[in-house]
Order: structure tokens, then sequence, then C-alpha cells
């Protein structure tokens, strides 16, 4: 597996950035916080989007975050195909800024839930636990959009059964762009690094990610 | 308004304390001293009824770090890192609007922990409604918890604990109770004091507006009533997003050692910041208003200093590093404007521009409201009602269900699911998985355990033991969790204290805090009070929340209260002696009545000592402090949690005397319920009840003997999840 260095970006609102820092580090890489000003990514090899409420996700999740300085850096080091990784707020910024396909609605109970969620990785069926917390996860595209985006791989998690609480179409709760370096998903893969806070399973998300390198 | 009546009496003031403001000021205050002598003056602010009770309670520890009078309480964690928390009452600004009755009431504690320099980890509330079948108590209930929500994810601290009951007298006057905890490096925390003549007082965070005028004293320092809709202004609106940006801002500020100190603007916003800041620093300060950033233009001075918009914190800067505080607030996104100075003069002078357009010494306008004596008078016998909702000679296997069904007992995963318990990373154990939340402070090496409660109806029974009762569940709580507590906050819910009966509640209830903390040596190190809680049908219950930190060496060593493997013994431990008195089972009932027996603390606390010891040594599979519902309610839940079942025999309880229907629902002090292998348990002294297994709860308790299913029992305790959601609609 590569070692990588990681930027997470930092909007004002951002609530889970640290934690994502702390990921990235326990997955084995460097990572360090990049400010949602700044145009220079600085070299970093990968970025993660955190999750929280990017300027307070006033108008619509991620909308205005998608404007951001960093975010144009972003769209370019995805383009090259460094590894992006949108969690939860930062899929909704990804989605926003089309480099991901798809839109997070509001979820279908229409509150916001916080709750430990199993995942099932497209491909391999391995079962993660993973925790979920949010108001406004609900993936939703088009049919022809859901259709090619299964044909062409670019699933990457469903809730496994009985674990699709926001009602997002067809279980998915992640998906890549075309090429697969940019990934976003709505549950917390940085909440489920440490076995005292209950799951080590979102390492296997960063590691997939630090593999778009390899 | 009124003809006739003097404005200070709408303002809340009585005729004498309105003689005794123009006797310190020498002459009669204008529309601005008044304005702000009726909020500082009020009880929300001065304490008048409470104040000589509270000098009672013990104050000192030696990991105390902090205690009363700063924004926050703390206590030395170790490794120089120290745990500041608080706890405080937004309880009428959310019986008249809940949603930002409740969310201002979080962002209100998390200024209160940023102010003395400690990063906010963790919130936990403690909220009580009337009861569910009320429409007017489903609307309070969602709107409070959405709007505890709504604050807390946005600003990304964890929700991590909480308790929820529904009883009638909280009908018209809910309650909402927040807390915060914060982590700090002890060095670096800062009090609330003006110092430095000369140096500048910055206002920073959001404008200024006209929302929440008067709060303090319209609205928290009165009984609600018919006409609360017009009351509406004075609650405040919340901006979590705002409160994000300045919370990052200062302690960003602090971090660089730019402040020389820090105070948030709650109740009474600039007046009592301003005005406390000026009297714990033995200083004065002079403001100007035309300076302070408005969302109205035309806002009046006295609009100005009362004002309780959120998301807004006044520092004290020297001169020369202004700009570099007011270029870190941009960096922030978030406003700054230098409205002052600290002065010599031991006098607030509020100025508009040139003008000056009040001033009065510091010490008549923050210390000088006259402190009251109560007058309490014991009631005859139970003031308050007591429907009977379940009917008499129904089987043991229909009360156990109506007690585990009954909201008060009944899992609260409704509500802790709309709230996001895991941010931060530090969440060891998550809302009902332990009998307290655990956060894990890599930073100090260890980490913290927190349980909040107060069961009002036992306090209603009887005030003292009530509240005894309450610090020691939160002690057991802390035991079960292999914690020692720290130190302990509390939020005293009342009536209105002038009344006699309410008096001798409050009178009571304090010695009983008081006389707890002292026998278990655990300090309180702050803590809030919120009286005049009454609706037209009367005062709540009088309800003492009391919350306690403990710190536990090892997170990875932290019991369960789920049962964990089948073929575990089952024990019971510590000096439980249930009745029905106050319980659970006799509300339903509709036997309520005074009285409760009064719990021997210090066996109470031996018990803890060894529970605390069993589990930081990894002896325990589970524990569980025996609660609402009495230790059938407690069976069934660490069974439901497991998803194992259960077969006990009760004949225990029945040689200490207890009747089966006390054995089974009876409530008390002291109890303890454990799992784990038999000759540990008996090595610890515990009696053995039973075993784990199998897929139903079976409780032989005499002629009460119980059998059920652990699918109804579960179905019967997840059912406030239905309920509320139906509801809520």
């Amino acid at each position: 597996m590569a070692f990588i260095k990681w930027g997470v970006l930092q909007f004002p609102g951002s609530c889970d950035e640290r934690d994502a820092l702390h990921a990235c580090r326990i997955a084995g890489d460097e990572a360090r916080l990049i400010w949602h000003e700044d145009r220079d990514l600085g070299g970093v090899d990968g970025v993660v989007v955190p999750g929280g409420f990017s300027y307070g996700d006033y108008l619509r999740a991620g909308a205005i975050a998608r404007f951001s300085p960093a975010m144009e850096a972003v769209a370019e080091l995805a383009a090259a195909g460094g590894p992006v990784l949108g969690i939860c707020n930062g899929f909704q910024v990804l989605c926003e800024a089309g480099l991901l396909p798809g839109a997070l609605l509001r979820n279908a109970g229409l509150r916001f839930r916080c709750h430990q969620v199993e995942l099932i990785e497209e491909g391999t069926g391995e079962r993660l636990s993973i925790p979920a917390k949010h108001g406004e996860g609900r993936y939703y595209a088009p049919e022809e959009t859901l259709d090619r985006l299964e044909a062409n791989g670019q699933v990457a998690y469903r809730y496994a059964d009985g674990h699709n609480s926001n009602g997002s179409l067809r279980d998915i709760a992640g998906v890549t762009n075309e090429r697969g370096n940019v990934l976003g998903l709505m549950p917390h893969p940085e909440h489920a690094v440490d076995p005292l806070t209950g799951s080590t399973d979102g390492l296997r998300v960063f590691e997939r990610m630090s593999g778009v390198l390899a | 308004m009124t003809v006739g009546t003097p404005k200070y009496r709408e303002l809340g003031l009585t005729d004498s304390e309105y003689e005794l403001i123009v006797e310190k000021l020498g002459r009669e205050p204008n529309d601005v001293e008044l304005a702000m002598f009726s909020l500082l003056w009020s009880e929300h602010c001065a304490y008048k009824h409470s104040r000589k009770l509270l000098r009672r309670l013990p104050t000192e520890g030696e990991r105390v770090l902090m205690g009363p009078g700063e924004n926050a309480g703390a206590v030395d964690v170790g490794n120089g890192y120290a745990v500041a928390f608080k706890v405080e009452s937004h309880n009428h600004p959310s019986a008249v609007e809940p949603f930002e009755g409740a969310a201002t009431g979080v962002g209100g504690i998390l200024r209160d922990v940023f102010a003395i320099g400690a990063r906010p980890i963790a919130i936990l509330d403690s909220l009580r409604f009337g009861e569910l079948d009320s429409v007017r108590s489903r609307h309070l209930l969602d709107g409070a918890v959405r709007g505890i929500g709504h604050y807390g994810n946005s600003i990304g601290v964890a929700t991590v604990g909480g308790e929820i009951y529904f009883e009638e007298p909280y009908e018209h006057n809910c309650l909402v109770n927040a807390m915060c905890i914060g982590l700090a490096k002890s060095a670096d925390m800062v009090r609330a004091a003006a110092a430095g003549v000369g140096n500048a007082v910055v206002l920073m965070g959001a404008a200024t507006g006209r929302d929440g005028i008067g709060g303090a004293s319209v609205l928290a320092s009165a009984e609600l009533g018919e006409g609360d809709e017009t009351k509406r202004p004075t609650v405040q609106i919340g901006d979590p997003f705002e409160e994000s940006k300045v919370l990052e801002c200062c302690l960003e500020l602090l971090e660089k050692g730019l402040l020389v100190s820090l105070q948030d603007l709650g109740a009474a916003g600039l007046t009592s910041s301003a005005g406390e800041m000026a009297s714990a620093g033995g200083v004065g300060i002079d403001l100007d208003v035309a300076r302070v950033p408005l969302r109205e233009a035309d806002m009046e001075p006295f609009e100005i200093m009362v004002s309780e918009s959120q998301e807004r914190m006044l520092g004290v800067v020297e001169p020369a590093r202004v700009a570099e505080v007011r270029a870190i607030c941009e960096k922030w996104q978030t406003g700054s404007a230098e409205i002052g100075v600290v002065t010599d003069t031991g006098a607030i002078r509020i100025l508009r521009g040139e003008e000056v357009v009040g001033e009065m010494p510091v010490a008549a306008l923050v210390d000088g409201c006259p402190l009251y004596d109560l007058e309490p008078a014991e009631p005859a016998g139970w003031i308050y009602g007591n429907r009977a909702t379940l009917a008499a000679g129904v089987s043991a296997e229909d009360e156990l269900l109506a007690l585990l069904a009954a909201p008060n007992i009944a899992s609260k995963r409704w509500a802790f699911e709309q709230y996001d318990s895991v941010v931060g990373s530090r969440t060891v154990r998550r809302p009902e998985q332990a009998d307290a939340a655990v956060l894990q402070l890599p930073e100090s090496g260890n980490a913290i355990a927190v349980s909040i409660d107060g069961n009002g109806r036992r306090v209603a029974c009887d005030p003292y033991a009530g509240t005894i009762e309450a610090v020691l569940e939160c002690a057991q709580n802390l035991a079960c969790v292999g914690a020692e507590p720290l130190g302990l906050t509390n939020c005293l819910n009342f009536g209105n204290p002038e009344k006699p009966a309410t008096a001798w509640q409050l009178d009571r209830a304090v010695s009983g805090l008081a006389d707890v903390c002292t026998a278990l040596g655990v300090p309180v190190v702050g803590g809030n009070v919120s009286l005049y809680n009454e609706g037209p049908d009367g005062p709540i219950y009088p309800t003492p929340v009391v919350s306690m930190v403990g710190e536990v060496p090892d997170p990875a060593q932290v019991a369960g209260s789920a049962f964990a493997a089948a073929g575990d013994a089952i024990a019971l431990f510590g000096p439980f002696s249930p009745t029905l008195a106050g319980s659970e089972l006799a509300k339903q009932r509709g036997e309520l009545d005074v009285g409760l027996p009064q719990p021997d603390v210090s066996k109470v606390a031996n018990a803890c000592a060894q529970i605390r010891a069993a589990v930081r040594a990894g002896k325990l599979a589970s524990a569980h402090d025996v609660s609402d519902g009495g230790l059938a309610c407690a069976l069934a839940e660490s069974a439901i949690a497991g998803e194992l079942g259960c077969h006990v025999d009760l004949q225990p309880l029945r040689e200490r005397g207890c009747s089966p229907e006390e054995a089974l629902f009876g409530e008390g002090s002291g109890g303890f319920l454990l799992s784990g292998e038999r000759a540990v348990l008996e090595d610890l002294g515990a009696v053995l009840i039973g075993e784990v297994g199998g897929t139903t709860i079976e409780i032989a308790a005499g002629d009460r003997s119980l059998v059920l299913g652990l699918g109804g029992a579960a179905s019967a305790w997840r059912s406030l999840d239905e309920k509320a959601e139906a509801l809520a609609d």
C-alpha cells in the first residue's frame, strides 16, 4: 500500500476535519489541514473533503463550499487522477462541484439520524460497520444515471439490508467518478478507526483511496 | 403598558428594590440604567432567592481548578489538562418557542465553556415535559429535540447523554437543561475578570439586534401564564454556524495569548458580561453603544445594552494587539469592534459617541441586589395531582410491560439518534451502551465519564432524600463504568420561591445536595438556578438536575450495561432495600404520596467504590444501576440491550423484607445489577440471583413471578420511537 500525503480541507463550519486528520494518520499516512481560501494545496497527494456544515450549509448543503478557492485546486487534483475522498458534507460538496454524479436529498424520515450502519463494499461483498450521521443523505440520481453507475462499477458502497434509513435510491451509500479516484460516501469512515469507539472498518476506505496512487 | 404602573414594576423590580437603586445612585435612574438594573437584579442574574442557600454547598477539592463564580467549573484530569463543565437552564424560552429555546440553550452553554479557553467536547441535556398524551408536550418534545440536534450537530460537538422525563407538572413549564464539557490545557485557561486600565474592550461575533430583549427579567424570572405568545420576541434566535466561527476564533486568540480575559454574552447581554467582568476585576468599563455593530440602525442605547442576540463574546485586549485580534476575527469571517475601554473609575459608563447615557457604580449594579431569606413551610401533604393509568389487579407481566413502555423508562433512542454522538473521536460509550457516557482523552492519557440525573417526582415526595438519591444515582452510574467522581455541577429547577411550599422544597433540596456532596467528598464546581417554573396549574416538581464528571484511568476497561454472554451469573450488589414510595409503579397506580426512605450515603459510597474497583480490574461482564422501574426493569434493560434472556429468583430481596412487588418494581438507592463469572461475583460479596441465557425474562418473586418473551419486552421498551414519531406530525 502506498504511503501518501493527505490534505484535509477546512471550511468555516466543518466539524469532522480533525477526526479525518487523525484517521489519515492512523491509516499510516501523513496529513495536514488546508484552509478553504488556499488555492494551492501545497503538494499533497490526495484530499479529504470532511464532514460538517460548511458555510452553515446555508442555501443547500455543499452549495457554497464548492466555490471556494481550495475546491478549484481539488478539481485539478481530481482531473490529474489524485485521490479525493468526500465524507458526508464532503460528498455533498463533491456532488455540487460536479466531481461526482448525483445529489443528496433530505432523509426520507426528514430527521437527522446518527447510528451505526452496515455497508456492503461493492465487488468484494465485504461488510463494514461505520457510523452514519446526517439529515441530508438520501442519494438520488436519474434512473439512467444509476444504470450507468452500476454498469461502470461506480457504486462503491451500498447499505446492507435494513440499514438504508435515509431512503437512498438502490441503497447507494457511496459512489466514485468514472476513473475511480474520486469517492464520496455519507457514512463516516474517519469515525471507525479505533476499536475503543466502536469499529476499525473505516480504515479500509482510507486504504482503498491510498491504493488509487499505487 | 398599564396606566399608573411604574415602569420599574413592569420590568420586574419591587418598590423596595427600586428605592434601593435610587439610594445607591443618589438619583432616579434613567431608562438605560433602569433597564440594566432590572436585568442584573433579576432572579436569573442575581440569584437573590438562592444565593444564601448555595453557601451550604462544599466547593473545595484537590482536583478543583475553577469553582463557582467562573463561567464554568473545571477539574484537573492530569498531564496538565483540565475538564471544564457546566449545566444551565433554558426553560422558559423553550416553553414559549421550543426549537429556538433549546438551540440557544445549547449555544449559551457552549460559550460558557469556551469562554474559559476550553474546547467543547461533549453536550448532555436533561429535559422534562408533560405527559406524552398531551399535544403541547409532543410539540415541545419535538421542538426541543430538533433544536438541540440542530445546534449541537451543526457545531460539531458530540451529544453523548442525557435524560428525559414526562410528568404532568411540567405540562405548562417544560425544562430544558443543557450541559457542556470542555477540555483545556490547565495553564491556558482564562478567567472572566477585566484587567489593565486602558485596555480595549472588544465585542466579537454576531451583530446586535432586538432579539431576546428582556429575556432574563421578563421571561426567566416570572411564572408562565396566559399571553406568553407576546413574549416570543424575548426568545433569542440561534445561528450555530456563527457560533462555530466565533468558537474557533476565540480558541485561536487564546492559544496565541492575545486576550487578557474573555466573557460570553448570555442573559442580559452586554450589561451582564461587561458588569461581571468589571466586578470580577475590580475595575470600571466605558462602553460606547455607537460602536456596537447593529442589525437594525435605529436601536436605542438601552436596547443595545440588554439585547440577548446570540453568538457574541466580549474580550479585553491590550491596545497594541487589537489589530491582530481583529485580523483573526476577519480570518474566521466573524465580526469584531472595539467598543470600550477598561477604566479605574469603578463605574460602568454607557456612552453614545460623546454623550453619557448611563453611569452606575459596578458595586451597585452587579453586587448590590438585596439577597432574600426564604420563608419555607412544609406543605401538609402531596400537593400535585396523580392520574391512575394502570388498572388494579393486572398480572405481573402486564405491570412490567406497562413500566417498560412508560415514556420515563422506555428507550430514548428516538431522541438521541437525532444527535451526533461520535464527532470528536472520543465517544467510547454512546447513549444507552452504559450507565454513563465515556469520553477518551488521549491528551491526558485517560478518560472521563459523565452522567446527568434528577428524578423530580421522587424529589417531590421528599426534597431532601430525593436530591440525595439523584446524586447517588450519578455516583452509581459512574461506578458502573469504573469512574471516580471529580466534581459535580447542578441546575436547580424549582417553582416560585416566594411561595412557602416551594421555598421549603428548595431549602430541603439544597441541604440534601450539600450533605450528600460533603459525605461523598465530591465538590460542587458550579451551578445554575432556575426559579419561577410554574404554570396556571401550579409549580413543577422540584427538579435538581445534577451531573457528575468522573475519571476513568483506562477507557479499555469500561463495563457496559448489556448482558454479555449466556451462562454468565447474575448478581445483585449494594445496600438496596426497594419500596414502592415515589416509584414509577406508584405513579401509574395513582398512589403517589409524600415520604421516601432515607438513603444510607456511606453504604452506597462503599458499594460504589467496590464496583468501581471491580470494573477497572475488568472483572464484570456488565454493570447497571437499579433505578426507574426497579430491579425487574433493570433486568429487562440489560437483557434487551444484550439480546439475551435471563432467569432470576428475587428471594434474597424477599429476605430483606420486600414484598414481591417491592422486589420487582420497588425503587431506591444503592442497587447494582451485575453479570459475570460466578466466582468473581461471589468474591465481590454480591448476592447471586440467577443466570443469563434463553429468550425469555423469567423472574421468580412469590405470587408475582413472571415470564416475558424478550421480543415482547423489547417492543414495549422501544415503543417511544413510534409514539414520538407518530405524534410529532
